[in-house]
């Protein structure tokens, strides 16, 4: 936002600005003026997000009442808590947050260092060729769609053809039924996540590592420091700023961890450790029609996950003086 | 000259750092296999004949090779029309979303823009907070597009990303002094933004269309949650159902037991196979394009 505050200076040294004194409404007026063709290019997007993001989410008062279909959402009569608390209440109430945090703290605790090391280590390349076709093959799972991930998972743990288990047969193992065990879901889906975007991940470091300045690395050989006492010393903190940010928004993500990939991995042999808050609400919403409890649920995860990325946020502000706001 | 100089630099390195590189090239070729083996695996996979998929004789190269497994996705009618649709959805989803995002992002970047600090305050708290699932289908329903078309273009068209990431650029870009130039000269803000930013615009154009078009190329969730007819289905959702939910009846009738199912294994990595490559191989051309975009973007956020 500091291009903005440099952005009102300059304005306020203009000519017109100086004789006046600063005026919302004249402003306003002003630039309606100036700009009325801008304004009329800016509704139909300014509409879809009322429409599609902000009018959902007056919608969500729907958490507060039993909704009833003939009455519609505005008609129905109001229940105060009565839908949060039936879930608190619920026995599934902590088994589904034990399996979002410890999915999405799992993926957050590997996933997180792995983009690092590898944009560290790509870094001490030099020689183009190799370090391009590494970052050329890395970077390309990204694109591939979830179904197809989740279909590649499929076959490659198949119990009886997959790959995986043909090998554990060749090397004298009996196979084993990797979807159909609860213990292995999150293993499966941290490190497929792993496979997918670690290349990907790594680019924003290896361009926060392409910005340290050239004088330091001179100021390390000339002290006779080794490769990994440059990379302890000179790479580390200098890519701090670019870590500390990636972190909050993954933190701040915990809760929000996709819904898309958990349900076409889930099956009811794994559902003890895979069914998370997003599939609850999927099921138990669009499935079973149960529009108010599961509403509540979905807000119960939104709110949960706000107040997350705040503090997160509001800590890295007041230990590193990096933040996102 | 440069030679002799890189080398006399390698001769200097000590024995510690030798280890060490030798280290990070062992982890690197490692992770390169990887990352590496399980696509070359399916693309081998998908080209061998089904009885050498099926008794796991592949595991680098195509066994027999054979062209079944494409021949029979082609002459399937459920999958060409799930390709044709997603050809649909692919382009005019993009198109549309391009548009849209253009034009919130161009006038957000216009610094004589009244109250383009609270639209984009707007906009982007709907990236941290939303109404959640059901809430927005309740406006899906009420709006009638639950199984038409529209519920894939339009719910979800805007990427807040995409408009940060195109707001900065035009910003960068795009210098306030041409457009008051412009309009000194009695040219209107429409005429501007199509004769002079959208032209200048090209690369951040490029990377708009490139991750709106893959992004709803690979899509599966809002067909998931929106759509009821068959006719209307994605390529995604069409291979959730073979290969995810082991559906494949109906796409091979007349045929012996053994045949048939060794066949249904080997269409499962045609299928991956015909629905990953558009994407993957113009890739490596455009990558340059995604790490733009991405960095673009990062330096605001």
């Amino acid at each position: 936002m500091n291009s903005e505050a440099a952005w009102e200076g300059s304005v306020q040294t203009q000519p017109e600005r100086k004789t006046k004194k600063r005026s919302l409404a004249a402003d306003a007026r002003r630039s309606f003026k100036k700009h009325w063709q801008l304004y009329l290019v800016v509704l139909p997007p300014l509409l879809f997000f009322l429409i599609f993001k902000y009018y959902p989410m007056a919608n969500a008062v729907l958490a507060f009442k039993d909704y009833n279909v003939i009455k519609g959402i505005w008609g129905s009569p109001w229940v105060g808590m009565r839908n949060f608390k039936l879930f608190f209440d619920n026995p599934i109430f902590w088994d589904l947050i034990r399996n979002t945090i410890f999915l999405s703290g799992y993926l957050l605790l590997a996933g997180f260092p792995i983009p690092i090391l590898l944009a560290l280590m790509l870094n001490e390349i030099r020689s183009g060729r190799f370090k391009r076709v590494v970052q050329l093959v890395t970077f390309a799972p990204y694109f591939i769609s979830t179904v197809v991930m989740v279909s590649i998972i499929m076959l490659f743990l198949a119990p009886r053809l997959g790959f995986a288990n043909i090998a554990l047969n060749h090397l004298g193992f009996d196979s084993i039924n990797f979807l159909g065990e609860p213990g292995m879901f999150r293993s499966i889906y941290v490190w497929s996540d792993i496979w997918q975007t670690a290349g990907y991940s790594a680019v924003i470091y290896l361009a926060a590592l392409a910005g340290i300045d050239p004088t330091l690395y001179e100021a390390a050989k000339v002290d006779g420091a080794s490769r990994f006492q440059k990379i302890r010393h000179v790479d580390l903190p200098g890519i701090l700023p670019t870590i500390v940010v990636i972190l909050i928004l993954n933190v701040g993500n915990v809760m929000a961890i996709g819904f898309e990939k958990v349900y076409l991995l889930q099956n009811p042999l794994n559902q003890s450790t895979s069914e998370i808050i997003a599939t609850y609400v999927y099921s138990i919403g669009l499935l079973n029609a149960n529009y108010s409890f599961a509403t509540a649920v979905g807000l119960f995860n939104s709110v949960i996950n706000l107040v997350l990325l705040l503090l997160v946020n509001g800590l890295a502000k007041r230990l590193t003086s990096t933040s996102i706001w | 000259m440069q030679a002799q100089a890189a080398k006399r630099t390698t001769i200097r390195e000590s024995a510690g750092d030798r280890i060490f590189m030798a280290v990070v090239y062992t982890i690197l070729a490692i992770v390169l296999i990887a990352v590496l083996y399980p696509l070359i695996y399916i693309l081998s996979s998908s080209i061998s004949s089904p009885a050498a998929v099926t008794s796991g004789r592949v595991f680098l190269w195509p066994v027999d090779i054979s062209f079944k497994g494409f021949e029979t996705l082609f002459k399937t009618p459920a999958i060409l029309t799930g390709y044709g649709n997603s050809i649909f959805y692919t382009a005019f989803g993009t198109l549309i979303s391009v548009a849209l995002t253009v034009m919130i992002a161009y006038p957000l970047s216009r610094k004589t823009f009244f109250g383009r600090n609270a639209i984009m305050m707007i906009i982007t708290f709907t990236m941290i907070f939303s109404g959640g699932l059901i809430p927005t289908y309740m406006v899906v329903k009420s709006l009638h597009l639950i199984d038409t078309r529209w519920a894939l273009l339009i719910p979800n068209a805007i990427w807040v990303w995409q408009v940060i990431i195109a707001r900065t650029f035009f910003q960068a870009s795009i210098p306030e002094e041409l457009a008051e130039a412009a309009e000194i000269d009695g040219c209107s803000d429409l005429r501007f933004m199509r004769s002079v930013v959208i032209p200048l615009s090209k690369p951040i154009l490029a990377v708009l269309v490139l991750m709106y078009a893959v992004g709803q190329w690979n899509a599966y969730f809002d067909a998931l949650i929106y759509l009821k007819s068959a006719n209307l289905f994605p390529l995604q959702l069409v291979l959730r159902s073979i290969i995810i939910q082991n559906n494949s009846s109906g796409m091979m009738d007349a045929m012996k037991m053994v045949e048939r199912q060794q066949l249904s294994e080997l269409l499962k990595y045609s299928l991956i196979v015909v629905a990953t490559l558009p994407v993957l191989v113009i890739y490596p051309f455009v990558q340059r394009y995604f790490v733009q975009g991405m960095l673009v973007g990062s330096v605001k956020g």
